[in-house]
C-alpha cells in the first residue's frame, strides 16, 4: 500500500472494470478485447458498454457464438504479440473452451521451454443469485487454480476489479479473472489512477480477535456483513480476501490465523474439491496449526447444481445469516 | 399433412401458435409485475417453426431444444399449467424448481431437455438418434437450435456423427437472423445456413419459418427420410424474434424499422388468413379463446401451487 493519498472516485465494479479496460487499451496498442456482444450490445452484463464507440470495432471485436474459437485465437494472438482479452459471456461457458485453456494457454510456454509467452486475459462473470440456473450459475475456480500454467483472480470490491484486472493484463501470463455477477452494480471508491494490484497479495478487509474468516468472490461482502453483526454480538472476526487465489499469498492468511486461532472458510462453490479445501491445507501445513484454538471450519456452497427457484438458490449456496452462525458456532464451542 | 385445407389440423396448428404466443406473453406481463425471478427467453413471432415442425412428428418421438424452449415444449405436448409452475418456481413444475424457464421439459413427451448452452442439445440429439438406431426403433429426434448455434464446435461435431451413422435425426435451425446482437450477416459467410449441410453430405433446405405449412413439409419430409434409415436432413426455418434477447435487451442492435417490417409477416395472422376459408370467422375465433383460457388456467393453477422446497435441495443430484 501506498500511503500518497490516492484520487479516488465511486464508481460500480462494471464500471471499474471498464475503465481498467480503457486505460489498458490507451496505454498499450496491443491490448484488444474479443467476446460475444461486447461491441453495440455492450456485452452481457454491460461491462463493455460504450468501450466500442471510443476504440472501434476492430478492437472491439463482436464474435460468433464460439468460445473455443474464441480463446484459441486469443492464445494465437497473444504468441504473435498481441495482448487479447477475452469475455466469456458466463463463465460457465469456459466449459466450451477448456481446451484451449488448458491444454493449449496453459501450457505452451512451458512446453516450448520458456520460448513463447501467452500473455492473455480470460474475463468471465462467475457465481449464482440471479435465478439463472445451473448452466449459468457455476463457481469455477477450482477447475483453473488447478492448472499450472494458469493465474487466478477473483476480485470482490470495485476498486480491485479495476487493480487485479490491470495486473492480468500486464501479466506475461495467461490470467483467468472471475468477477461476480451480483457485484457488478456494487459501488465503492476506485483510483483514478492506472495502478495494477500485484498478484498474490490477499487483503485483509477487517481486523479481529477471535477467528479469521477467509472469503472469495460475493462471500467477502457477506463476510463482512456477518463480521458487523458478529461485532454487536461481541464476536471479532478478521476477514481475510485472497484475491488472487493463483498465486496464493498464504502468508496473509496463515499470519492472522496465528493472530486469532480459528479459521472459518466461506465460499459458494460447492464443498467437494473446493478451492477452501486448498486454504484449510495450507493453515493445516503451517504453523498457524499450532496456534489453531479449534478445528478448521468450512462453509461452503452445497454439493448440488445451482437451482432456479429462488428460495432453492438462496439455499445452495452461504448467505450472511450462515456465515454468522457458523462463525458463532466456532467461537462458541471452542 | 395439410395444416390449411384440413380443418381438423387447421385448427390444431392455429390453437398451438396462439397458446405458445399467449404463454410467453404471460411469462413477460409476470415478470414485469416482479412475480417471476430469473431470465427467460420469449419466442414471440418465432410459433410457426415448432409447431409446423412437432406436428411431423408421433407422441414417441423425440425433440431436443434450446433457451428459447417455450414453444417447443408446448408443441410437444406439454402440460401448460406444469410448464408455469416450473416458472413460478413451485413444487408441482417440471422440474420442481430446479431448471426454470431455461430447462424446461417434459421428458414424457419426448422432450429431452431444454438447455442453457447454445448448441448443446445438437450432440445429444444425435445420441438419441444413435440409441434409436441400435435398439432398432422407428422414433425420429428433431433438435431445434438458432442460428448462433450453428457457429458452435458442438454443432458441427453433432451433426457430422449423425450424418456418418445415418442417424434418424432432424437438425431445425430457427433463424431468427441474431444470435444475441450478432447478426447472421456478420456471423456466416455462406448466405443460407443449409449450405452448411453440404459439409457433412446430407441434405439441406431453406423455408420460410413463419409458414407452418411449409416448415411442417419440410420436417414430414426429412422425417421420412430418417425413418427410412437414410439419415439427417438440415432445416433452416428463417423467422424473427419480436422481443429483445432477454429482458435486459436495449434492442441497440437493429432498427425499429425491421422489427415493424417482421411484425407485419406475423406467422399467426398470416395463417389465420390462410385458413379463414376452412375454418370460417366464428372457429378461428374460439381458436383464439381456447388458448387465451388455456393460458389462464395454468396461471390460475400455478399460482395456488405450493412452492418448491428446500427441505430436498440435495434430493436428485444423482440418480438411486
Ligand atoms: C455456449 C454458450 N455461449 C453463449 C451463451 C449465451 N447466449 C445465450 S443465447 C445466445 C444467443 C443464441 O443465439 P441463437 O443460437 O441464434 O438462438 P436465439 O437466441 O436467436 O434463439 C447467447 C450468446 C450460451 N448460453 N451458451
Amino acid at each position: 500500500m501506498t500511503a500518497v493519498a490516492e484520487q479516488t472516485r465511486t464508481l460500480t465494479y462494471a464500471e471499474a472494470v471498464r475503465e481498467a479496460l480503457a486505460q489498458a487499451m490507451t496505454a498499450d496498442e496491443r491490448v484488444f478485447l474479443l467476446g460475444e456482444d461486447v461491441g453495440t450490445y455492450g456485452g452481457a452484463f454491460g461491462v463493455t458498454g460504450d468501450l466500442v464507440h471510443r476504440f472501434g470495432e476492430e478492437r472491439i471485436r463482436d464474435t460468433p457464438i464460439s468460445e473455443l474459437g474464441i480463446v484459441g485465437a486469443a492464445v494465437g494472438a497473444a504468441l504473435a504479440g498481441m495482448r487479447p482479452v477475452v469475455e466469456i459471456q458466463f463463465s460457465d461457458f469456459t466449459a466450451q473452451a477448456m481446451d484451449q485453456i488448458v491444454n493449449q494457454a496453459a501450457k505452451i510456454h512451458f512446453m516450448l521451454g520458456g520460448a513463447a509467452t501467452v500473455p492473455m486475459v480470460l474475463r468471465a462473470p462467475a457465481g449464482s443469485g440471479t435465478g439463472a440456473a445451473a448452466q449459468h450459475s457455476q463457481s469455477l475456480e477450482a477447475w483453473f487454480a488447478h492448472v499450472p500454467g494458469l493465474k487466478v483472480v477473483m476480485p470482490a470490491t470495485p476498486a480491485d476489479a479495476k487493480a487485479l484486472l490491470l495486473a492480468a493484463i500486464a501479466d506475461p501470463n495467461p490470467v483467468i479473472v472471475l468477477e461476480h455477477k451480483l457485484l457488478y452494480k456494487q459501488s465503492g471508491p476506485v483510483p483514478e489512477a492506472a495502478t495494477p494490484a500485484r498478484l498474490g497479495e490477499a487483503a485483509v478487509r477487517r481486523r479481529g480477535t477471535d477467528l479469521t474468516i477467509v472469503a472469495t468472490g460475493v462471500m467477502v461482502p457477506r463476510s463482512l456483513e456477518a463480521a458487523d453483526e458478529l461485532a454487536a454480538d461481541g464476536i471479532e472476526a478478521s476477514v481475510v480476501d485472497p484475491r488472487s487465489l493463483k498465486p496464493l499469498d498464504g502468508k496473509s492468511i496463515v499470519d492472522d490465523v496465528t493472530r486469532t486461532g480459528r479459521a472459518l472458510l466461506v465460499q459458494e462453490a460447492p464443498k467437494t474439491a473446493g478451492f477452501m479445501a486448498e486454504i484449510a491445507a495450507t493453515i493445516g501445513e503451517s504453523p498457524a496449526f499450532g496456534h489453531l484454538r479449534a478445528p478448521i471450519s468450512r462453509l461452503c456452497g452445497l454439493d448440488v447444481p445451482i437451482p432456479y427457484a429462488p428460495q432453492l438458490e438462496r439455499a445452495a449456496v452461504p448467505q450472511v445469516a450462515d456465515i454468522v452462525r457458523a462463525a458463532t458456532d466456532l467461537v462458541r464451542r471452542w | 399433412m395439410d395444416l390449411i385445407g384440413n380443418a381438423a389440423a387447421a385448427r390444431q396448428a392455429l390453437v398451438t401458435m396462439w397458446t405458445i404466443r399467449r404463454f410467453e406473453e404471460a411469462v413477460d406481463d409476470l415478470f414485469a409485475r416482479g412475480l417471476m425471478h430469473g431470465t427467460m427467453h420469449l419466442s414471440i413471432g418465432q410459433e410457426a417453426v415448432p409447431v409446423g415442425a412437432c406436428l411431423a412428428l408421433s407422441d414417441g418421438d423425440y425433440i431436443t431444444s434450446t433457451h428459447r424452449g417455450h414453444g417447443h415444449c408446448i408443441a410437444k405436448g406439454a402440460r401448460l399449467a406444469d410448464m408455469m409452475a416450473e416458472l413460478l418456481a413451485k413444487e408441482t413444475g417440471y422440474c420442481r424448481g430446479r431448471g426454470g424457464s431455461m430447462h424446461i421439459a417434459d421428458v414424457a413427451t419426448g422432450n429431452l431437455g431444454a438447455n442453457g448452452i447454445v448448441a448443446g442439445g445438437v450432440p445429444i440429439a444425435a445420441g438419441a438418434g444413435l440409441a434409436v438406431k441400435m435398439r432398432g426403433g422407428r422414433e425420429v429426434v428433431v433438435s431445434f437450435f438458432g442460428d448462433g448455434a450453428v457457429n458452435e464446435g458442438a454443432w458441427h461435431e453433432g451433426v457430422n456423427l449423425a450424418a456418418i451413422w445415418d442417424l434418424p435425426v432432424v437438425f431445425v435451425c430457427e433463424n431468427n437472423h441474431y444470435g444475441m446482437s450478432m447478426s447472421v450477416s456478420r456471423a456466416f459467410r455462406v448466405k443460407q445456413l443449409s449450405e452448411r449441410a453440404a459439409a457433412y453430405g446430407i441434405p439441406g433446405v431453406t423455408v420460410d419459418g413463419n409458414d407452418p405449412q411449409a416448415v411442417h413439409d419440410a420436417v414430414a419430409d426429412a422425417v421420412t427420410r430418417a425413418r427410412a434409415g437414410e439419415g439427417p436432413t438440415l432445416i433452416e426455418a428463417t423467422t424473427y424474434r419480436w422481443k429483445g434477447h432477454s429482458k435486459s435487451d436495449k434492442n441497440l442492435y437493429r432498427t425499429r424499422e425491421e422489427i415493424e417490417q417482421w411484425r407485419e409477416r406475423d406467422p399467426i395472422a398470416r395463417f389465420e388468413q390462410r385458413v379463414a376459408a376452412t375454418l370460417g370467422d366464428q372457429e378461428i375465433q374460439s381458436c383464439r379463446d381456447e388458448a387465451r383460457d388455456a393460458v389462464r388456467a395454468a396461471v390460475r393453477a400455478a399460482h395456488a401451487a405450493p412452492d418448491a422446497s428446500a427441505d430436498s435441495l440435495t434430493e436428485a443430484v444423482y440418480a438411486r
